[in-house]
């Protein structure tokens, strides 16, 4: 009897292991950001693409309107990919576009938006990464949706589709 | 020149002091680096990782530690930004009980048989 329930103890410890090992094989190997954690705006400096002046964070996001950050570099081939559909985008008068330049040369920046149109109401400059980490960005492109109350509602990693236009479009109707 | 002597002795004490803070401070930064993990990379801390967003993260922890920040708001800050997932040594909270606890009850539940036995054996 003893004998009995020892085995059943093993049975259901290996059948507990193997559970969670197989839950495990589900599981990709690596980082997956949470993309719809509700963050506030950060709040810092930042230098202006334009003008090359410094401006408050607050003041780039001060209408009360939905905006959408693009973190973009030029020697991003995703963010090539991606033009069209924030120029799409940028037809929709209900949203702004910031952009956020990534770790740039800002002769190459300046060309890449001659070449493919400006889709943003004002762009930003992060030379050194910094400011991205801020949002919480690891890399080009990704893109924030910000509320009306100035909170990050979603993230986008990687370069925009016509699957999350259409998904950002629901949201800010 | 004995006041020469003292301007010297001073210099030297604080410039000696400088470098001790600098010490300490890259200490920390190490420290703190070899424990924040490389979001974009496969097993590397953002220490041994060369990509951009390690050096973004480097330069951060930096300027963070430069302005008298602690280390425990260092990683809190990171883990605000990318959640616990960013850290290699993960506090204790109601996503990590059983990741702590887990281990700690497997060790009891097998000491416990142990001494059973042991105990019904003699």
């Amino acid at each position: 009897m003893k004998n009995k329930i020892n085995i059943l103890i093993i049975f259901i410890f290996l059948i507990f292991c193997f559970t969670i090992f197989y839950k495990g094989l589900d599981n990709p190997n690596i980082y997956t950001p949470k993309t719809n954690d509700q963050k506030n705006l950060p709040i810092f400096k930042v230098k202006d693409f334009i003008t090359n002046t410094d401006i408050d964070l607050t003041k780039v996001f001060a209408e009360e309107s939905y905006y959408i950050l693009n973190i973009w570099a030029s020697w991003c081939v995703p963010c090539r990919k991606e033009h069209p559909l924030l120029m799409e985008l940028n037809k929709n008068k209900s949203i702004k576009l910031i952009g956020l330049n990534y770790r740039d040369n800002l002769n190459n920046a300046k060309k890449f938006i001659n070449e493919l149109g400006n889709p943003y109401t004002q762009i930003l400059i992060d030379a050194d990464g910094t400011k991205a980490v801020e949002f919480g960005a690891y890399g080009v492109p990704e893109t924030f949706l910000i509320d009306k109350n100035k909170k990050i509602i979603r993230k986008f990693v990687g370069p925009i589709n016509k699957k999350i236009l259409k998904e950002i479009e629901s949201i800010i109707k | 020149m004995k006041i020469l002597r003292i301007f010297l002795i001073i210099f030297v004490s604080m410039s000696l002091s400088q470098l001790k803070s600098d010490e300490k401070n890259n200490e920390l930064k190490n420290k703190i680096l070899k424990n924040v993990r490389c979001l974009i990379c496969q097993g590397q801390s953002v220490y041994d990782s060369e990509s951009d967003f390690a050096s973004s993260i480097k330069l951060i922890v930096n300027k963070k530690i430069n302005e008298g920040i602690s280390e425990d708001q260092v990683y809190k800050f990171l883990r605000d930004k990318y959640g616990d997932w960013v850290i290699y040594d993960p506090e204790l909270n109601k996503n990590t009980y059983i990741l702590w606890l887990l281990p700690l009850l497997l060790f009891l539940l097998g000491g416990a048989i142990l001494a059973k036995n042991l105990i019904f054996k003699k």
